[in-house]
């Protein structure tokens, strides 16, 4: 591979290893080691994407994770489609395919660059000043309908894949005593030392190598040795360590309370054939002791006109993809130096081969310890001197140099052409993930920077390096090295690293002294097109703070959470209101710090792992018998049972039929079951409960109901007496874990003094109902050591007994109207007993039937269901249970509520029956129950159905509804509205059938 | 996530095995029935809203299933105390700002 814009040798790429890879289908080659970028540079492509907003061509500014333009989807194919990654961190590989985004119809002549010739119209606010359509349906219909969808359209990222996505994603928890995040300089010290201390210590960083910085130094030596060779060393010694563990390719995204940080580790992006079953990500949900935070710094663009056009680039990264890609990203540079790293990077690339035909320092006292070196290299170096404008349509072509003057305003001079521009505006300490463990930063005038000042409580956690200002390679190694002894538990570490050719000034410029006078063309959020003119605009217009700033020009609102803008635009915005900087203040650092893929935050919850699934232990039974299911919380419950050619409607008046005329088996295991054991146990549901306990006896039931301490019905079921002091306690399906939870509330912290045990019984017993006038023969046969006769079983009993054999307790109720029975056998035998009984009841012509059923059933007898009848704000006397309120009760939990004014006044919504003047007529549950015909709109509705079924049974629709005054309404005529007219409706008692309870008690 | 010292088990355990239970230190009154309209309503619905120290309950739900209050500052989200059911609130000097 001969090319111009690789060097002979050098750098960290194996360049025996060729690997060829396509982007936007041109085919190119690179080398094991690369970055898709340095990949792109070494093949002499800058060119990689387009702007947000005016789609300006676009090139490779950083080589790192905070690159705002080189965005790239790559396509693995089949739903393993990533969009928005940045080339300078998607690892090469064998085969990589790789597309640019934001262009259309390609890259080089994308049609909406015409935005740009336009972007004097589209300064910060455009789209809010200027889409407004007129207000129809009470919204802005022109914005949601054509605008909005318009501007997204051109103003896109990355196309998300459409197929679900194939990879599996990891998920691990893991405690340590030391958590290092970052592994340059700092880090890798700070690691050193903790380990050294006897810690258990996790080192994580972005990067595929550890190292940071220091992969990049082409001269430096520590303690007598190359730079890379002390990575090397430091690296084998942490890898040796049984305490320590080594986590590249691990982004720490998040850092959240007491030291709980989240880290996103790439396991397979970086292979070329993948094993299809390994994981791609795993998240690492750390709970550290200590944490080191050496996240470094981040270097700044310097904002003049035109400053975005592709070769156009970090000083830093310029000087990475010399020294340790061994790349040229361009022929001929000039160098924007306000500190040493620019200086460091003309050095680098002169040595490299790259003609260096300038340095520009726009310092007026510029100086910098490399400048010596420069000119001695023949380097020319203009003091005071800066770039003013750029020349190049899709690849900067020249510059101009003008001399920065007094008002920070540039005088222009001459052309200089160039094919890549240097930028060194100084750096940006990385507090990204300190500001989100809500630790307070504070304005250092002296290092130009918001630097970590103090930690939150409860945070564990010390900066150390340039993250917290401390730049240099030696003082970083040294400080991280002091962190590192200071997390493990020692104060006294100090050690000194001999450093060569270490770096001095750092500091550089802050803001746009050198804008000039076309500010509209100087951009300072490269993402999303923010120039210096729309910052002024935001502050001319009346933003003061720069969180409305940021929202109202969207600068720092990127996908990079302006990791290379914030500091600019922030500088911009406090000059132009003659503010200082810490009274503009700062924007807000949210997780994640890069962004993160969705399987990597669902790990394994999804699909049928999403959410927890429960069956019952007849499940099976009702999955051979193809019944249809219905979702009940996480129970799975058979909603009916449809034979060949019967749809559900068919189904269910088919099993009503069966159970009111023959028999009927329902699973009802779903039921909340709750063992309420003690002395006091009577005396506790007698304060829990309306019913009163005290008197019911043994093998006695009572249909119990639990209001909440407001007043309103929560809960609802049969509570049997299976000895003196323990009872069999039922809720519904749903309420189960709400009743417990709230009825140990009470036993502990309300009534301490009862002597009480509760015990959540309900995945112990299966629930076989068996209701229907024949379900005294179905059982009769099966039961032993129990009479189930009518005179020494009446309803409401519960009896212990066998049934095939298995100790059961065997209940009288009735949730249909009919004589039933529901049998509890312990949950191993369920199925056994459930194909006993099932047998039994073929032989009477019965049926299994379904909740749908049971719904219909109990609806015909107006038995409420909570949660549909009630809704939290209804009582007992509003559904016409005030008879079951215990007589002569002083307390009981919500009665006092009772006679609060509101639940005595009149008006209050009761529970009626409503028959439809159509009997053909099923009407809508939730529907609006009215007086009148044809109600205008916004007329109040009397109430709403809660309930409306087909009634086999009487051959006519049924519905239950809450009406207010609904008792006093019975035997006159209500609307109900619906789209296709009015359904006129009887109001009548809510008991259709056997109002009597001669089925019942049969 | 946080970490809850449950005061019964006496460890900390992620806050997942916990479930938030409201304002602490609201009793029951002992005779409801002789308790005004307004003063019930009071019981039933007021509570604190301060920034600062707050006394709540917590429920080790997931583990020995027992209720217990803690002192948390509602600016921080920091739990400075966890204690028993029915023990006076420790008095941490730091006094809640704002209130109702």
């Amino acid at each position: 591979m001969a090319s111009l814009h690789r060097t002979n040798g050098g750098g960290r790429v194996d360049r025996t290893k060729r690997l060829s890879f396509t982007f936007d289908g041109k085919a190119y080659e690179g080398f094991a080691g690369d970055t898709l970028a340095s990949a792109l540079l070494a093949n002499g492509v800058h060119l990689v994407g387009r702007s947000y907003k005016y789609h300006r061509p676009r090139g490779v500014l950083s080589a790192g994770a905070e690159e705002p333009n080189a965005l790239v989807t790559v396509d693995r194919g089949r739903g393993r489609t990533a969009p928005n990654l940045r080339a300078t961190q998607v690892e090469l590989y064998d085969g990589l395919v790789a597309e640019s985004q934001n262009r259309w119809p390609s890259l080089a002549y994308d049609f909406s660059a015409v935005n740009g010739l336009f972007s004097p119209l589209l300064a910060a606010g455009f789209y809010y000043k200027t889409f407004m359509g007129p207000r129809l349906l009470g919204s802005n219909w022109a914005w949601h309908k054509i605008y909005e969808p318009l501007i997204r359209r051109a103003a896109g990222l990355g196309k998300a894949p459409s197929l679900p996505d194939p990879d599996r994603y990891a998920n691990r928890f893991v405690h340590c005593d030391v958590l290092v995040i970052g592994a340059g300089p700092a880090g890798l010290a700070a690691a050193l030392a903790a380990a050294e201390s006897g810690a258990r210590v996790i080192l994580c960083d972005e990067q595929a190598e550890l190292g940071g910085s220091l992969l990049s130094e082409w001269s430096v030596e520590i303690d007598g040795v190359p730079a890379s060779s002390w990575v090397d060393e430091a690296v084998r010694t942490l890898a040796a360590s049984s305490r320590v563990t080594l986590l590249p390719r691990t982004q720490a995204f998040g850092y959240f309370a007491q030291n709980f940080v989240a880290l996103a580790e790439r396991l397979t992006d970086h292979l070329g054939n993948p094993d299809p079953a390994a994981p791609r990500e795993r998240l690492w949900q750390v709970r550290a002791k200590e944490v080191v935070l050496a996240t470094g710094a981040i270097e700044r663009p310097i904002v003049f006109p035109d400053n975005d056009r592709p070769g156009i680039m970090l000083a830093d990264a310029a000087r990475t993809y010399v020294n340790r890609y061994g790349v040229r990203p361009g022929l001929r540079a000039v160098v924007i130096a306000a500190c040493d790293s620019g200086y460091a990077a003309a050095l680098d690339l002169h040595r490299a081969g790259t003609a260096v035909a300038m340095v520009v320092d726009p310092r007026a006292n510029g100086d910098s310890g490399l400048a010596g070196a420069g000119r001695t290299a023949g380097i020319e170096i203009q003091i005071g001197a800066t770039v003013t404008a750029t020349r190049g349509s899709q690849r900067v072509s020249a510059v101009q140099i003008g001399r920065a003057g007094a008002e920070g305003r540039a005088s222009t001079g001459q052309w200089v052409p160039c094919d890549h521009v240097v930028m060194a505006g100084g750096w940006t300490p990385s507090v990204h993930l300190f500001s989100q463990s809500r630790g307070k930063l504070a304005w250092s005038d002296d290092a130009q920077a918001f630097l970590p000042a103090s930690s939150a409580p409860g945070q564990a956690q010390r900066s150390a390096g340039a993250c917290r200002g401390v730049f240099g390679i030696a003082a970083a190694l040294e400080d991280g090295f002091a962190a590192g002894c200071g997390a493990a538990g020692g104060d006294t570490g100090r050690r000194t690293f001999k450093v060569t050719h270490d770096l001095a000034d750092f500091r550089g410029l802050i803001g746009a002294p050198g804008a000039g006078a076309r500010e509209s063309k100087a951009f300072v959020d490269y993402q999303h097109d923010v120039t210096v003119r729309d910052l002024k605009l935001a502050a001319q217009e009346g933003f003061r703070a720069i969180e409305h700033v940021k929202r109202y020009t969207t600068t720092g609102m990127a996908t990079d959470q302006g990791k290379t803008s914030n500091v600019n635009a922030l500088a911009i915005v406090a000059d132009h209101l003659g503010n200082p900087i810490p009274e503009v203040g700062l924007t807000t650092f949210r997780q994640p710090y890069t962004p993160v893929t969705f399987g990597t935050i669902a790990g394994a919850s999804r699909g049928d792992l999403f959410d927890p699934m429960r069956r019952t232990p007849c499940d099976a039974w009702a999955q051979a018998k193809g019944a249809v299911f219905e979702d009940v919380g996480a129970w799975k419950r058979a909603h009916y049972f449809p034979q060949a050619g019967e749809d559900m409607h068919a189904a269910v008046a088919r099993e009503c039929r069966t159970v009111r005329s023959a028999a009927g088996m329902f699973d009802a295991s779903t039921l909340g079951k709750i063992e309420v054991v003690g002395p006091d146990a009577a005396e506790f549901l007698e304060r829990l409960c309306i019913n009163s306990f005290q008197k019911l006896g043994g093998g006695r039931c009572r249909y119990g109901v639990l209001l909440n301490e407001a007043g309103f019905i929560i809960d609802d079921g049969v509570i049997g007496r299976i000895a003196a002091d323990r009872f069999h306690v039922t809720t519904t399906t749903g309420g189960a874990v709400r009743v417990l939870h709230m009825m140990e509330d009470y036993a502990q912290t309300e009534f301490p003094d009862l002597k009480v045990w509760l015990t959540s019984t309900t995945e112990q017993w299966a629930v076989i109902a068996v209701q229907g006038p024949r379900a005294r023969d179905v059982l009769a046969p099966l039961v032993d050591g129990v009479d189930i006769g009518a005179t020494d079983f009446p309803h409401m009993s519960v009896k212990a007994g066998r049934i095939c054999g298995v100790d059961a307790r065997i209940f009288r109720v009735s949730f249909t109207g009919e004589l039933g029975f529901e049998i509890n056998v312990p949950a191993d035998y369920g199925a056994d007993v459930w194909e006993a009984v099932w047998r039994e009841v073929q032989k009477h012509g019965g049926c299994a039937y379904g909740t749908e059923s049971m719904h219909v059933l109990r609806a015909e007898k107006g038995f409420i269901i909570v949660g549909q009848e009630t809704d939290g704000t209804v009582t007992p006397d509003d559904v016409g249970l005030a008879w079951a309120i215990g007589k002569g009760k002083r307390d009981f939990v919500g009665m006092r509520s009772l006679s609060r004014p509101d639940m005595v006044r009149s008006g209050r919504k009761q529970l009626v029956g409503l028959l439809t003047a159509d009997p053909k007529r099923v009407l809508e549950e939730g529907a609006q129950v009215v007086e009148g015909l044809r109600p205008p709109a916004g007329t109040p509705a009397l109430g709403h159905v809660t309930s409306a079924y087909w009634s086999e049974a009487l051959g006519r629709s049924i519905a239950l509804a809450l009406v207010a005054d609904g008792r006093t309404r019975i035997g006159t005529r209500l609307n109900v509205p619906m789209p296709d007219g009015d359904v006129a409706v009887d109001v009548v008692t809510p008991v259709f059938l056997d109002p009597k309870g001669e089925r019942l008690n049969g | 996530m946080l970490l809850i010292t449950c005061p019964y088990c006496c460890t900390a355990r992620p806050e997942s095995e916990f479930r938030y239970s409201g304002e602490a230190h609201i009793a029951r009154p002992l005779e409801p029935a002789t308790v005004s309209d307004d003063d019930w309503a009071a019981f039933l619905y007021m509570r604190t809203n301060p920034k600062g120290l707050h006394a709540e309950r917590w429920r080790h739900i997931h583990g020995c299933g027992r209720f217990f209050n803690t002192l948390r500052n509602t600016v921080t989200d920091q739990i400075l105390k966890t204690y028993p059911a029915g023990t006076p609130r420790p008095d941490l000097g730091a006094p809640a700002e704002g209130g109702r």
